[in-house]
């Protein structure tokens, strides 16, 4: 694991037409406590492509990403990272994987910039110094996300959308060429909205592979190449972001998606990791603008 | 002052507390971290049942307390990760089986009661003899070696250990390590506190430590400086106060701590605390 930093700004440039396969699933069921929750999905997802995983609570859209990255093992069918399995993928650097929320764990502080700076541990060895190279890659993401004021606080004395931002920047720091966010904007305020949707605009024009999943798409809406809409556990539909750039300002993404996609909670479809955010649909309703 | 320092047992003894005071500390950072607060103490109950092992083989109590706290943590990791029963019902089996184990072997040793238990219990610091201060200081090294060699990823690992395994890093080794290290600390501070208080020192300054500090090294290493303090502090009060060395010791970092959280209070304010929900 001995990348020097430029070698990562290499989008993965092969002849036209045939980009590498990032992300791909055939026939991918995953069962939680015995409850289905993906029942077979086929997807390719090719390098350079910007993606949105939509659906209701309980659609399975948290999973399935989880599953493409190995964090959730498949009770049948097959996913691969970059053409090998998760569980004997090594290229791990070249993903950036930006979680739900920022755990708090047993309340040791940590500083932002500490944070931050943990994004870089898959391109660091062991008994090497932080190099010149990691504080300015830490440097670069705090100030990508806006938080370079921050970065002497605590993590915890920072609002719900500035931790978002901060993981957003742990992910960016390890400048990989992959990106995976679960749920960037729930419950983010408006600033930080702005902010992701700022970053992601930088991560799309560098030629990066975004896969996010999201129950709004808010201001990020017209970043997006392809929408994967999925209810309960089937994608229903596969192709273009619905609505689609400049269509609709508000950025809701029930437009162009059947109602039945399932923009609208079911309460009744619960996953078992429940999302905190997205109990009340509040975002999702018509007219919600964010 | 200089009286203490005019016997030998109390060099052994400064010493064994110094090496305490830093490595207890120094891993109790990532064991409050993750959430295994207690994981000291259950390591610690089940290393009573290795000590009287010991006894009843005729071997070196410290070596068996070693071999049974490892197996003991590396089964608590297990259980953990299996995710199947919560990590606080599989201490609480290793308490009582802990205990219960090392009343029944050290019935069974010639000689044995538990009142020889006693000493492991409670600690018995000024008992240090040479062999155990190079034990304590070999273990020690090994303890700190792995805070420096595997800090960051640890500091990774337990921050989240999803985006630990998506960084790549080797999951399933590093929660062995922490707790088979854990486990080589309580054995370390077994003399020094007793096994029953062993878990304070891995806690208590860590505990104390973050009520004033805003990042995760200053906090570590504001523990290990608070954990001497208490160690050499309580050592020296109970040597010319003629108290329990472990008690004081134990007694020195709840006081501290104390203190902090009114110290702690003072630096929060004025503070714009922002939480998010």
């Amino acid at each position: 694991m001995t990348r020097s930093a430029q070698a990562t700004g290499v989008a993965p440039q092969q002849s036209p037409g045939a980009a590498p396969v990032a992300f791909a699933m055939a026939a991918g069921h995953v069962s939680l406590d015995g409850r289905p929750v993906l029942r077979g999905i086929d997807l390719r997802i090719e390098a350079g492509e910007v993606v949105a995983v939509l659906g209701a609570n309980g659609s399975g859209k948290s999973t399935l990403i989880r599953a493409l990255l190995g964090l959730t093992p498949l009770s049948s069918g097959s996913a691969e990272l970059y053409g090998v399995p998760p569980g004997r993928f090594r290229d791990w650097w070249r993903i950036g994987y930006v979680p739900q929320r920022l755990s708090v764990g047993g309340g040791v502080p940590a500083t932002v910039r500490e944070v931050v700076g943990s994004g870089r541990v898959a391109r660091q060895r062991r008994l090497r110094r932080t190099s010149a190279a990691d504080v300015a890659a830490v440097a670069r993401a705090l100030d990508a996300v806006g938080l370079t004021g921050r970065a002497g606080d605590p993590v915890g004395w920072l609002s719900g959308g500035q931790q978002q931002r901060v993981l957003i920047a742990r992910a960016l720091a390890g400048e990989p060429d992959t990106f995976v966010m679960d749920e960037p904007t729930a419950g983010v305020d408006a600033e930080s909205q702005r902010h992701l949707a700022a970053t992601l605009a930088t991560l799309v024009e560098q030629g990066k592979t975004v896969l996010l999943v999201a129950h709004e798409l808010g201001p990020m809406a017209p970043l997006i190449t392809r929408s994967v809409v999925l209810r309960d556990g089937r994608v229903l539909h596969d192709g273009a972001p619905p609505g689609g750039p400049g269509h609709h300002p508000d950025g809701a993404v029930h437009d162009g998606v059947p109602d039945a996609a399932g923009c609208h909670p079911h309460p009744g479809h619960e996953q078992a990791r429940p999302h905190a955010y997205d109990v009340a649909g509040g975002p999702m309703s018509p007219g919600a603008t964010q | 002052m200089i009286e203490m320092f005019e016997y030998d047992f109390m060099w052994r003894a400064l010493i064994a507390a110094l090496l305490v005071g830093l490595a207890a500390p120094a891993v109790g950072t990532f064991i409050v971290q993750r959430r295994l607060a207690l994981l000291g103490d259950g390591i610690g109950h089940v290393a009573l049942t290795g000590v009287a092992l010991g006894f009843l083989t005729g071997t070196a109590p410290v070596l068996t307390a070693v071999l049974v706290a490892v197996l003991g943590a590396v089964a608590i990791e297990l259980v953990r990760a299996r995710g199947r029963t919560t990590g606080d019902v599989a201490l609480a089996l290793l308490f009582y089986g802990g205990i219960a184990g090392g009343v029944l072997l050290i019935g069974l040793a010639p000689g044995g009661s538990n009142s020889t238990l006693t000493s492991y219990l409670f600690g018995s610091i000024s008992s240090v003899t040479s062999q155990d201060v190079w034990v304590i200081a070999v273990l020690a090294a090994f303890v700190l070696g792995v805070v420096v060699i595997f800090g960051r990823e640890l500091f990774v690992l337990c921050q989240d250990e999803e985006v630990a395994k998506v960084n790549g890093l080797p999951v399933r080794f590093l929660s062995l390590l922490i707790a088979v290290t854990a486990a080589l600390t309580v054995v370390i501070a077994m003399r020094v506190v007793g096994l029953l208080l062993v878990s304070a020192l891995m806690v208590v300054p860590v505990a104390t430590s973050q009520q004033v500090t805003r990042g995760f090294v200053t906090t570590m290493l504001l523990a290990m400086v608070l954990g001497v303090v208490a160690t050499v502090g309580g050592l020296t009060s109970a040597f010319y106060a003629s108290v329990a060395p472990g008690a004081a010791i134990v007694l020195l970092a709840l006081l501290g701590f104390v203190l902090a959280l009114g110290v702690g209070k003072f630096v929060r304010r004025g503070r714009t605390q922002e939480c998010s929900r």
